[in-house]
């Protein structure tokens, strides 16, 4: 009598109600339902086998996905090269530099974005897939403004990350709890930076961000809290922090004085159609590295005036 | 003899075609063929895609414990959560599940109970054009967007009220109370609705107040429908991703108390999964949380499910 059945949720009621619908809505789902199917086998197999035509005109399909860092350069100079060549169908996704180096590898998309080497990934084969490197990307620590804290030593860096120093006081700042924000493990600007400052220790536990804009938040937000960002994610809520002295700027980076930066890499699987090729071409072309490059806070990978290879050894150009 | 023998064989034949016209089928027959042969498609299509969500889950989600060996007891007692140093404890983030979870029904269950009571029996009125809307809009508002609220509103708050960063077990159990309410609000109101009138006639008629016809007889015989409500609610505090990953933090360690920074199963999968290879450690240790949630999901319809039964049983008596 008092069953449960009676009593069920709005949201049962209403699935009750799609048995009730006429024959016709129902026809034209199922309609959806397969052409949906459809749609999708159609993409899955025409987008393995596009390569650029024959004719005068470029054409075919770019896809690029992977890091978010290099996600906004990527798509902004996508954009510009596809007024250019119109026939052109260029996708510029994120989904992060693992997601990137494993989708490239699996020949699932053309250009592969990431903030690491791919030597650097385990279960990448990096002998297989070819390096573009398109920009350089400078990172610093970041604190709140309230720690008063613009300098630090190295070795202090490392002790704050490693969680053996747990006040600001002990570095000459506030009496204030340091509050660590660190990004999820495996993202590349997280890699970058315990290469540069933590050296193979590992980091204390601590808070975990996915992605610069939210570190950006909530670092300006957080009495005490202290993290790491790429350059062009600096605001003025946030202090970045100079290492022995060396204030983060791009002049810095190309002559290696600032160390913590890594290059952003195109990965590609073998030979690569004409159109990524073409768009390959471009990013590196002038057009892109000295203006737009430069624009959007990223550093040109012409300006370097050194090279770091995959172990992160470090020589004069 | 000749006459009746060409009468009879032309009966024979009227009748031929009689039976025939008869046995074909109708136009509402070959109506009735073809929605039902769509109904069955649309059926087979979603048990296909259930169960190869369910074997593909499944087959992922054991890969760390048929591939890279690790004991089974390890990852779900392990409080070492590193999976790019190979260390997969992932109980931190059962316990911040779990916690986040209770937590958030222990909140909500008295106000929906509450809200669900003044609907039903203090001011069935103004709890159909008044509260009814607000609660469906509540379910309406995205994920993202109680999130956002956390993260601008909540944490704030709650670093003011209890120090530390704001980020934590109790901002999410904040957070999920509000996510929560209006599925367990929306079924204990059908629930209470489904109570026969002639229950509450019989305990006024007895001289009950109505304080004593609602809580000993109302909510008595709606108990297993509120339990399954609770349920439910649970059931999508447990599943929740983005609005919880947005204000717990994200530390991958054992939540100590309610304000320092944690991690639920969900949050650890969407901070992870970008920066993950496919087939490695990493990213098979994230395909087993994955599995967990599902198993937990399993557990929650089953319990539904029991109860609906037990309910079902005691009234038939």
């Amino acid at each position: 009598m008092l069953s449960l059945r009676s009593g069920g949720s709005t949201i049962l009621k209403k699935r009750h109600g799609v048995t009730e619908m006429n024959k016709g809505s129902k026809l034209a789902m199922g309609i959806v339902a397969i052409s949906l199917l459809l749609v999708g086998c159609g993409k899955a197999t025409s987008s393995s086998s596009s390569k650029g035509s024959s004719s005068e005109a470029l054409s075919g399909k770019v896809t690029a996905v992977g890091s978010t860092a290099l996600q906004p350069l990527a798509a902004k100079a996508g954009a510009n090269f596809t007024a250019k060549n119109s026939k052109v169908t260029l996708t510029v996704q994120g989904g992060g530099s693992g997601t990137g180096l494993s989708q490239v590898q699996a020949g699932a998309v053309s250009i592969g974005d990431s903030d690491i080497f791919a030597e650097e990934k385990d279960g990448i084969k990096a002998d297989k897939l070819t390096d573009h490197k398109v920009a350089v990307v400078g990172m610093a620590p970041v604190v709140n403004k309230d720690t008063g804290i613009k300098n630090l030593k190295m070795a202090q860096l490392k002790q704050i990350f490693t969680g053996k120093i747990t006040n600001w006081k002990e570095v000459g700042g506030k009496d204030q709890k340091i509050v660590i924000i660190n990004r999820a493990q495996g993202s590349g600007t997280r890699a970058t930076f315990e290469n540069a400052v933590l050296k193979g220790t590992d980091a204390v536990k601590s808070q975990e961000q996915d992605s610069n804009g939210a570190v950006q938040k909530i670092v300006g937000s957080t009495p005490g809290a202290v993290s790491y960002l790429a350059f062009s994610y600096f605001t003025n809520k946030l202090q970045a922090v100079s290492i022995d002295g060396v204030t983060p700027t791009d002049n810095n980076v190309e002559t290696n004085k600032w160390k913590i930066w890594s290059y952003e890499h195109m990965y590609t699987k073998g030979t690569p159609d004409k159109a990524t090729t073409a768009f390959l071409k471009y990013m590196d072309s002038k057009t892109v590295q000295d203006s737009l490059v430069k624009d959007m806070g990223y550093i040109s990978i012409h300006d370097m005036k050194v090279s770091k290879d995959a172990k992160g050894a470090v020589t004069q150009n | 003899m000749e006459q009746t023998n060409f009468q009879l064989k032309k009966q024979d034949a009227q009748s031929h075609e009689w039976d025939a016209r008869l046995h074909r089928a109708t136009r509402a027959t070959r109506e009735d063929w073809i929605g039902r042969g769509i109904s069955y498609l649309c059926i087979g299509v979603i048990i296909l895609v259930v169960a190869s969500m369910l074997w593909f889950i499944t087959s992922k989600g054991i890969a760390t414990f048929t591939q890279n060996h690790v004991s089974l007891w390890k990852f779900l007692s392990g409080t070492n959560w590193a999976p790019d140093q190979g260390n997969i404890g992932a109980l931190p983030m059962i316990v911040g599940s779990f916690a986040v979870t209770f937590a958030a029904a222990i909140v909500a269950t008295p106000f929906a109970v509450g809200t669900a009571i003044f609907m039903t029996e203090i001011s069935p009125n103004k709890g159909r054009k008044v509260l009814q809307p607000v609660i469906e809009l509540l379910v309406g508002i995205p994920s993202v967007v109680y999130g956002f609220i956390g993260l601008a509103v909540v944490v704030p708050f709650m670093r003011h009220l209890v120090g530390g960063s704001g980020f934590g077990i109790i901002s999410a159990t904040f957070v999920l109370f509000v996510m929560v309410l209006p599925t367990i609000t929306t079924m204990t109101v059908d629930s209470l609705r489904a109570v026969p009138r002639h229950y509450k006639e019989a305990s006024l008629a007895l001289g009950a107040t109505r304080w004593q016809t609602v809580s000993r007889v109302i909510l008595r015989s709606a108990t297993p429908g509120i339990l399954t409500a609770v349920i439910f609610g649970m059931a999508r505090a447990f599943g929740e991703a983005l609005a919880v990953q947005m204000v717990i933090g994200n530390a991958a360690i054992m939540p100590k108390n309610l304000i320092s920074p944690a991690s639920t199963l969900t949050s650890q999968l969407t901070t992870g999964i970008g920066d993950t290879i496919d087939g490695t450690l990493p990213n098979n240790a994230l395909w087993s949380l994955a599995l967990i949630l599902l198993l937990m999901s399993l557990f929650f319809n089953a319990l539904v499910r029991f109860i609906a039964k037990r309910g079902q049983l005691k009234n038939g008596r």
